[in-house]
């Protein structure tokens, strides 16, 4: 197993970091879509948070991690003194070639030929209950799996009804896609699924561009040494996400700051209220990691990009991007 | 080695720096046609320390990952899977890259994200534009074309040196000078993913090792730069850096003094490897971004390219595939209780093959030249169609040109593949007359429904001021034309034709949006748009 490049050593990408961030310290936020070109750090953020999460306690064999005996579902035979252990937050990878039976589970085929019992084998959604699933290029997902996706994510409960199985578990899980808009878009309905999105180029900035090779130059060649030396920091990231799941309930968010966020989306025309809603979360969970007591303008003029770029409606004339309307719109109403 | 007038030298070299490191530096896309150059060349490919996996483009998912094999899983009654092709590292052999789609190129990518495998692309296309995918030509180092190169004597690339040189490899040591003037030149050239730098950097180590040095010397970086970033650029900077250029590094020369002459050393070595400083394949990839001039997929029953079969009952019409019925049918054998030697299969095991096609796409467009329009800018919408046919052109996309004024709509094109043809047609279409949109709306329709008849995609694009005038009936009532219209569009939109409505008008016109929203289709302002955004918003409409 080869070891995850530190998080905190990519240079620059300060939104996508954020992002991932966020719904490390809030997961209800739904998910981040990190759109953008070839050779960015995309999948590089993806697999290095995996390593910056803090552990999740779980009982042990339990295939979708529950935290405790009872809320295991009651298909999951565990022996009698199952313990509680803590565990790397899961974050699994849903390859492109995955089947439904790879998603969603199946029926344990080896114990039905064996045993002739009927068993059930869980899926990928199992696994990454309580943690992240990633998707690389989810626009070229086959549209059946997004389906499944986007119904098992909204509903947090992964329900198999196939080869006489009838078998229902939870799965809650942030969904983290990436992708390159070149090679296709994103159907509408999953791109609003998606609580944050953020969009990434490669860095104008020669001294950010050598500092990336010589970043990636170092790990490949003395990974151990390269580790030790991010390690402090990747330290610092993981202790300021727990501390911020701790107070985020205390975070105060005033009157003047939801109107704030009421007006910038009907400013922007966003379809639904679900903009709003992730906005207002979102702001709080970066209030609750900067340690703020309350949400404040400067905490939606930061989000606002993040949470409300990829709902407006499509206007293909404006070259500028949904980034920048988001911009203007935020000058205006914050002015 | 500054001077590389021998392209066979080239291809050598680049054979023995990818073999001192062929997972570092993820492959080479071999651009040639099939041929004894080609032959030559795999028959030399050094021993790359990976078991070599040949791919193509049509394999299914089961076979690329682990699956079941059926026959064994019977005879042994437990499940007995197959390992996929692309389970155990290994340099995967791709045959016709050019036609790789983009799901394989993705899961390929992945599989060279792991840093386990290497891939040698068999690029055969015969166009500029037919490349590999970018997902995929971005990953490898190295480019080869064998196109206009006589076959020579092959070298021996000495595998005693490769492996010494593959031993030295990690303790090549980098400076941070030779990192920065990588990333400036690659910056230079147009080169915008940071991968370009970085392969460069690790094939000019690779070159160090294999000479020997323990630090890069500028003649490594000099081959680095020429093997690695040449194909990749998209620009040529002149031999004086252009002002604004200065102006944006002024501290470069002070700090970096060894580094700027280098650069130019660089540039220079990089220019001898373009073939008269043309940078083909750059501006082909730029171009061919998006689409493949295909037109929609669809799930076919009887032929295509095969996709996973599905559990479904027969219906007459299918195929049933019959190793995809056992494969469901394999695993309950023991529960069934089937005799000896007999299989027992329920209806509910049957499995259909379903194939995917691919449709050619037409776009019809559908151009007003009544007296308002001519008036109001009839020239500017010819310039943007012949813009659209460019591109329909570059695409393989059919074209048909469909004018309408007086009475009456005229087809002036029926569809067709000929880009002449169509300028000239549009060239000699004379405006003025009344505007018969409702006319010219059926003419679209009827062509658009037999195009969807004999399986191809259409498209309308409309360009019109909106103002219809005449009704279908030859009557000239502007409330009846427009009602005819309206009718016309919704006939349209029921028979599943998309559209796409341009707006020539000086002003957008309110009924023409509600017409394009009838149409279901995307109204898009001319005035306002440039010819690029235009394309752009027609490309989205033709490929959703």
């Amino acid at each position: 197993m080869t070891h995850a490049f530190p998080f905190s050593a990519i240079v620059g990408q300060d939104q996508m970091k954020l992002a991932m961030i966020l719904t490390a310290i809030d997961p209800k936020l739904g998910g981040v879509l990190v759109f953008g070109d070839r050779g960015t750090g995309k999948s590089t953020a993806v697999r290095a948070l995996a390593a910056l999460l803090p552990p999740i306690s779980a009982v042990e064999g339990c295939p979708v991690q529950s935290a405790t005996r009872a809320a295991c579902p009651d298909w999951v035979e565990l022996p009698e003194n199952a313990e509680i252990h803590e565990y790397p937050t899961p974050v699994v990878d849903l390859p492109l070639g995955a089947t439904e039976d790879r998603v969603t589970g199946a029926l344990d085929i080896e114990r039905a030929l064996v045993n002739g019992e009927k068993a059930f084998q869980p899926g990928l959604l199992a696994q990454a209950n309580r943690g992240y699933l990633y998707i690389d290029e989810v626009n070229l997902l086959e549209d059946h799996l997004v389906d499944l996706l986007l119904d098992v994510a909204q509903t947090g409960e992964n329900v198999v009804e196939r080869e006489g199985l009838s078998i229902r578990h939870p799965a809650r899980f942030v969904l983290v896609g990436s992708g390159n808009p070149e090679e296709g878009e994103l159907r509408p309905q999953l791109l609003d699924r998606f609580g944050l999105s953020v969009e990434v180029r490669s860095p104008d900035d020669i001294d950010q561009r050598v500092e990336v090779v010589q970043r990636r130059d170092a790990f490949e060649m003395q990974p151990d040494k390269f580790l030790k030396k991010w390690h402090r920091e990747d330290t610092r990231v993981r202790g300021a996400i727990l501390t911020a799941r701790d107070i985020l309930p205390d975070i105060k968010v005033r009157k003047r700051e939801l109107r704030d966020c009421a007006e910038l989306c009907i400013a922007l025309g966003s379809d639904g209220l679900r903009g709003e809603l992730t906005l207002l979360r979102a702001c709080r969970a970066l209030a609750a990691y900067e340690g703020a007591a309350s949400v404040t303008r400067r905490h939606i003029r930061r989000i606002a990009p993040i949470a409300l770029a990829h709902r407006l409606r499509r206007d293909p004339m404006d070259e500028a991007g949904s980034v920048s309307r988001v911009r203007r719109a935020l000058d205006e109403v914050l002015a | 080695m500054t001077s590389m007038p021998d392209p066979w030298a080239q291809v050598w070299q680049t054979l023995r720096l990818f073999a001192v490191d062929p997972v570092g530096l993820g492959g080479l896309v071999l651009r040639a046609r099939a041929g004894p150059a080609r032959d030559m060349f795999v028959a030399a490919m050094p021993d790359l320390g990976l078991p070599k996996q040949r791919l193509h483009r049509s394999l299914s998912d089961a076979e690329l990952f682990a699956s079941m094999d059926f026959a064994a899983t019977l005879s042994c009654g437990r499940p007995v899977y197959r390992p996929g092709l692309l389970t155990k590292p290994s340099a995967y052999h791709l045959s016709m890259a050019e036609r790789c789609p983009a799901e394989l190129a993705a899961k390929l990518a992945a599989q060279l994200d792991a840093g386990q495998s290497c891939l040698v692309a068999f690029d055969e296309g015969a166009d500029p534009d037919e490349t590999l995918p970018l997902a995929l030509s971005d990953r490898v180092a190295f480019r080869i074309d064998l196109t206009d190169l006589r076959i020579t004597e092959p070298r021996d690339l000495g595998t005693d040196k490769l492996m010494a040189a593959r031993a030295a490899l990690p303790m090549v040591q980098t400076s941070a000078e030779d990192i920065s003037t990588l990333v400036q030149l690659s910056t230079r050239l147009g080169i915008d993913s940071l991968r370009a730098p970085y392969f460069a950097l690790r094939a000019a180590r690779c070159n160090a090792a294999l000479n020997g040095r323990l630090s890069l010397s500028i003649e490594d970086l000099e081959i680095a730069a020429m093997l690695v970033l040449s194909h990749r650029a998209t620009c040529l900077p002149t031999s004086e850096p252009e002002p604004e250029e200065q102006a944006a590094e002024p501290p470069e020369p002070s700090t970096n003094n060894k580094g700027m002459p280098d650069q130019d050393v660089l540039v220079e070595a990089v220019r001898m490897a373009l073939p008269d400083g043309i940078l083909p394949s750059a501006l082909a990839q730029r171009t061919t971004a998006t689409g493949t001039g295909a037109g929609d997929s669809r799930i076919a029953r009887q032929r295509g390219r095969p996709i996973a079969p599905r559990r479904r009952r027969p219906d007459g019409r299918s195929r049933v595939d019959l190793i995809a019925t056992l494969r469901m049918a394999a695993p309950w054998q023991k529960l069934r209780r089937a005799t000896q030697g007999r299989i027992s299969v329920l209806p509910s095991d049957i499995c259909l093959k379903r194939f995917e096609t691919q449709t050619e796409r037409l776009l019809i467009f559908l151009v007003d030249a009544s007296g308002s329009a001519a008036r109001a800018r009839l020239n500017e919408a010819k310039g943007a169609v012949e813009h659209l046919l460019a591109r329909a052109y570059s695409h393989r996309d059919h074209v048909a040109l469909i004018g309408f004024r007086n009475s009456s709509a005229d087809i002036l094109l029926p569809p067709n593949r000929s880009l002449v043809l169509a300028k000239r047609r549009l060239a000699a279409l004379p405006g003025g007359g009344a505007t018969p949109l409702a006319d010219g709306l059926h003419c679209a329709g009827l062509m658009a429904g037999s195009a969807l008849k004999r399986g191809m995609t259409p498209t309308v694009i409309l360009l019109t001021d909106g103002r219809a005038n005449v009704a279908l009936d030859g009557q000239r009532d502007r409330n009846k034309a427009a009602e005819d219209a309206e009718l016309t569009a919704d006939w349209l939109r029921a028979s599943k034709v998309r559209s796409v409505v341009l707006d020539t008008a000086i002003r957008p016109q309110k009924p023409l949006q509600n017409l394009a929203q009838r149409l279901g289709a995307d109204h898009i302002a001319l005035p306002r748009s440039s010819a690029a955004g235009m394309t752009q918003a027609i490309e989205t409409a033709v490929n959703t």
